[in-house]
């Protein structure tokens, strides 16, 4: 291996500004905000802080991905604060589990997780600022109240503006137990409030991860063995270093860093690159492999989630059995902002700035990388562009530690499109094996599914007792329909390709399985798909209200235009409901358009239902993509694809009319930027099947 | 080889390699990082900025081939009809990652300039070259018939 320009010798050949070169400082994540004003704020917890000049400040612990946390949060908080929501201002939080608890950003729990302790934040406040005016007043507290921003004695008239009560507020002590709002009493929580990203996002200003610049800073990209669990073998950067711009060349965990000027030189120079790779021994590997080895290990033991009654003695018995294969890919996530990160080691320190779903595993990966604790590592977290589940992982975030302090100056490393399609975590492949027994009645008296899928835990060396990742069965062992007879097992079957969270995990498979099947079994029963299941959902009252309401608005059982066929499917995930009604129409040349998707959903409250519904339509588009065509596959050992040309997702004109309706409630939160995509993929599948007059089993669609 | 640019009004002067994609010139050489790269084939839109008012992909434009025509950024749309888009794209809420956003802008603000009340296949030709993963679609339509309608109200 050749040696790369030490860091001493980058170091003297100088870190900053090549010919042209113009180097703006754009910092994105500012520091605490301070005070106009001199007298003190009044920050009671870590969540908010008012100014004496009355400007609230709420911290988001969560990252915001477009899922809306930076606007449904602060609502939470601002809404037991009773504040003036148009003074309110946002800050991200910088990554620390010691002062911001979990901010891990994933299985849609930002709200429902936050839910009681960002009250309880607002609540603090509020109780503080009664306290204090009620002091300065010398009445009693409870004689009392608050109103957008001010506390109101009525008896006296008198007034007084949070701000001009912080000073005295924040001598006082914090109350543990402060008293939240009657839900009935919420005037900001169940509106539909503007976001508060939303002008930053259409003039240009947004800080995602890969604008950020810090003075000095260099752009890396890295050459990575196409081969999964391939490594270098050796490499020349004599070539490389020649292209004009290019900084250095140095190995990294994850292949060869190019450091340069600019991206496109580092990318100019990464093309020059002489590499050549140790493939490792999974170099042969293909997708029709896999798919066999699915089919073999479907045959063989099986791990059981979920036994109710006798399954085969009520198959063995049943007047009609039906049995059904399921299958569906590898996904890659493809999020438009490509992975990258930000790093700057030097002794001693290690600031990261980064598109992340998981900041303290961010801090974690850095600090081992640095040399440091974690705590030690300041990790700014940007605006994601997308997350989906790939920014829970923290592979780009090593890339640009590891190149930093390879080099001594800050980097920023960015993956290509390619880079990103072909060294994804994807969403495992998986093969399903269903089967049902019907009475002489047409009665659902057995189920049974297997799911053979690689365990994304157990790929990681989770120990799983039994041979069960209770994460891979999930949506096939919660079946909620009620059935005498039933049996939920699963077969690991783990692969050298690399998996990982994808936006509503393994529900997006177990639900196309779970509700193409029953519809097969509404047909064999001569029974509607929407009766069918409403039968069999008496005990899960929030599955069955969706299904309800999502008949009601999709005008199930009335008539269509000729040529157009509607289909259905109802799934449960991260502690939500939602049914999905898909309106389908057949080109002349056979494909697929789907022209209408009506949604419902039981979230709970809905802390900000017009951010409900954006999360729909999100997990619907997402959803639809892999349905029709969402496929990553496999040769030698590498993916096949890798740009927007032969990963096609869904684009303006093939996107339906979705509407989206919410089950009012009034009990807690619970999950939307994931519930609204398993049942996209089923729903469009029955509804293509009743066009094809021929079942579809395989996803995606447009095979 | 030193390239003369004007770029949302401003005069520029930048040393790079002519092959250099516009795109980079705008993001790396000088912090106008409104301009996203999302593919680099010209297969997501999401680079898209006006060469004298036409909607151009700024990773398939070298800097040498830019010329003399003036390059237009997210950053410099307000100044023109872009304000309106803008708006419109305020009032219907429309980004949520964002990050496809200024290119959906720029191309939508290039149609309009061209077709001041585009046809919905108009509508559907221009904007589907462009890629959302989030699911703004459905919002950028009505935000580009609400433009067209002539303001954010």
């Amino acid at each position: 291996m050749r040696t790369e320009l030490t860091r001493r010798e980058f170091l003297r050949s100088g870190a900053v500004g090549g010919a042209g070169l113009v180097i703006a400082f754009y910092l994105p994540a500012k520091a605490e905000p301070k005070s106009r004003g001199t007298k003190p704020s009044f920050q009671p917890n870590a969540w908010l802080q008012i100014d004496p000049e009355d400007n609230v400040t709420i911290w988001v612990g969560k990252s915001e991905m477009g899922q809306g946390v930076r606007t449904s949060l602060p609502m939470i908080v601002a809404e037991e604060l009773d504040a003036d929501w148009t003074r309110v201002r946002i800050e991200p939080a910088l990554a620390d589990t010691q002062k911001y608890g979990n901010q891990l950003t994933g299985g849609s729990t930002s709200v429902r997780t936050s839910w009681e302790r960002l009250r309880k934040a607002g609540a603090q406040a509020r109780a503080m600022l009664i306290a204090a005016a009620a002091q300065n007043w010398g009445v009693a507290p409870d004689s009392c109240r608050t109103e957008n921003g001010s506390v109101i004695h009525e008896l006296s008239g008198r007034r007084a503006r949070y701000g001009s009560l912080a000073e005295a507020a924040a001598k006082l002590p914090v109350p543990e137990k402060p008293p939240l709002k009657n839900p009935r009493d919420f005037r900001i929580i169940g509106q539909s409030l503007p976001r508060l990203d939303i002008p930053e996002k259409v003039d240009g200003s947004a800080g995602f991860g890969i604008d950020v610049r810090v003075p000095g800073m260099l752009f890396g990209v890295v050459a990575r063995c196409p081969v999964f669990g391939g490594k270098v073998a050796r490499f020349d950067a004599t070539r490389a270093k020649a292209v004009k711009g290019v900084r250095a060349v140095a190995p990294i965990s994850s292949g060869v860093a190019v450091i340069a000027d600019s991206t496109w030189a580092a990318m100019e120079g990464r093309k020059a690159l002489d590499v050549t790779w140790n493939e490792g021994p999974h170099a042969a590997l293909t997708s029709a492999e896999i798919s066999r080895r699915f089919a073999r290990l479907a045959a063989g033991p099986a791990a059981v989630a979920r036994e109710e009654g006798d399954a085969e003695a009520a198959l063995k018995r049943a007047a009609r059995k039906l049995e059904a294969v399921y299958e569906v890919p590898y996904l890659a996530h493809a999020t438009m902002e490509p992975m990258n990160a930000t790093a700057y080691v030097r002794p001693g320190s290690c600031e990261v700035w980064a598109p992340t779903q998981f900041p303290s595993m961010a801090q974690q990966v850095a600090g081992k990388i640095a040399g440091l604790p974690p705590e030690k590592v300041t990790v700014h977290i940007t605006l994601l562009g997308g997350g989906f589940g790939r920014r829970a992982e923290a592979d780009y975030v090593a890339d640009a530690v590891e190149t930093s302090k390879a080099v001594g100056a800050p980097v920023q490393v960015l993956w290509t499109r390619e880079d990103d399609m072909q060294h994804d975590v994807y969403r495992p492949a998986s093969y399903h094996v269903l089967r049902a027994g019907l009475d002489a009645d047409g009665r659902l008296i057995a189920w049974t599914h297997r799911v053979v899928a690689p365990s994304i835990g157990g790929q990681r060396g989770e120990k799983l007792e039994g041979g069960l990742d209770t994460s891979a069965v999930d949506g096939a062992a919660d079946l909620p329909y009620a059935i005498p007879n039933l049996r939920v097992d699963y077969v690991m079957a783990n692969t050298a390709v690399p998996t990982g969270y994808w936006r509503s995990v393994y529900a997006s498979q177990t639900a196309f399985a779970n509700e193409c099947f029953l519809d097969e079994i509404a047909a064999a029963a001569g029974k509607d798909p929407v009766e069918l299941r409403r039968a069999l959902l008496n005990k899960a009252p929030h599955h069955k209200a969706v299904l309800e309401l999502v008949a009601e608005k999709s005008g199930w059982g009335q008539a269509l235009p000729a040529g157009r066929f509607r289909g259905l499917a109802v799934h449960g995930s991260f502690h939500s409901c939602v049914a999905e009604v898909a309106e389908v129409s057949l080109a002349k040349d056979g494909t697929p358009q789907v022209h209408r998707v009506v949604c419902a959903i039981d979230c709970g409250l809905p802390v900000n239902p017009a951010g409900v519904a954006s999360q729909m339509q999100s997990g619907i588009v997402y959803g639809l993509s892999a349905a029709l065509r969402g496929k990553i596959t496999i040769d030698k050992g590498r993916v096949q694809q890798s740009n927007f040309d032969d990963y096609q997702v869904l684009r303006f004109n093939e996107m339906p009319q979705v509407e989206v309706h919410i089950v009012p409630s009034s009990e807690a939160p619970t999950g939307t930027g994931e519930p609204g995509l398993p049942p996209i993929a089923p729903a469009v599948a029955n509804a293509v099947s009743a066009a094809r007059g021929q079942r579809v089993r395989k996803l995606p669609i447009l095979a | 080889m030193s390239f003369s640019l004007t770029i949302n009004g401003k005069s520029y002067t930048v040393d790079a390699h002519p092959d250099t994609p516009l795109l980079w010139v705008l993001r790396d050489y000088l912090n106008l990082t409104g301009t996203k790269y999302g593919c680099g084939q010209g297969l997501c839109g999401s680079c898209t900025v006006h060469l004298d008012g036409e909607s151009a992909r700024s990773c398939q434009t070298s800097v040498a081939a830019v010329g003399g025509r003036k390059v237009t950024t997210i950053e410099g749309l307000a100044a023109t009809l872009g304000h309106r888009v803008q708006q419109a794209w305020i009032a219907e809420q429309v980004p949520q990652c964002g990050y496809c956003q200024s290119g959906q802008i720029m191309e939508a603000a290039a149609l309009l300039a061209k077709h001041a009340k585009p046809t919905p296949q108009q509508v559907g030709e221009a904007m589907s070259g462009l890629i959302c993963r989030c699911g703004s679609y459905q919002a950028i339509r009505l935000a580009i018939a609400r433009a067209a309608a002539g303001g954010a109200q």
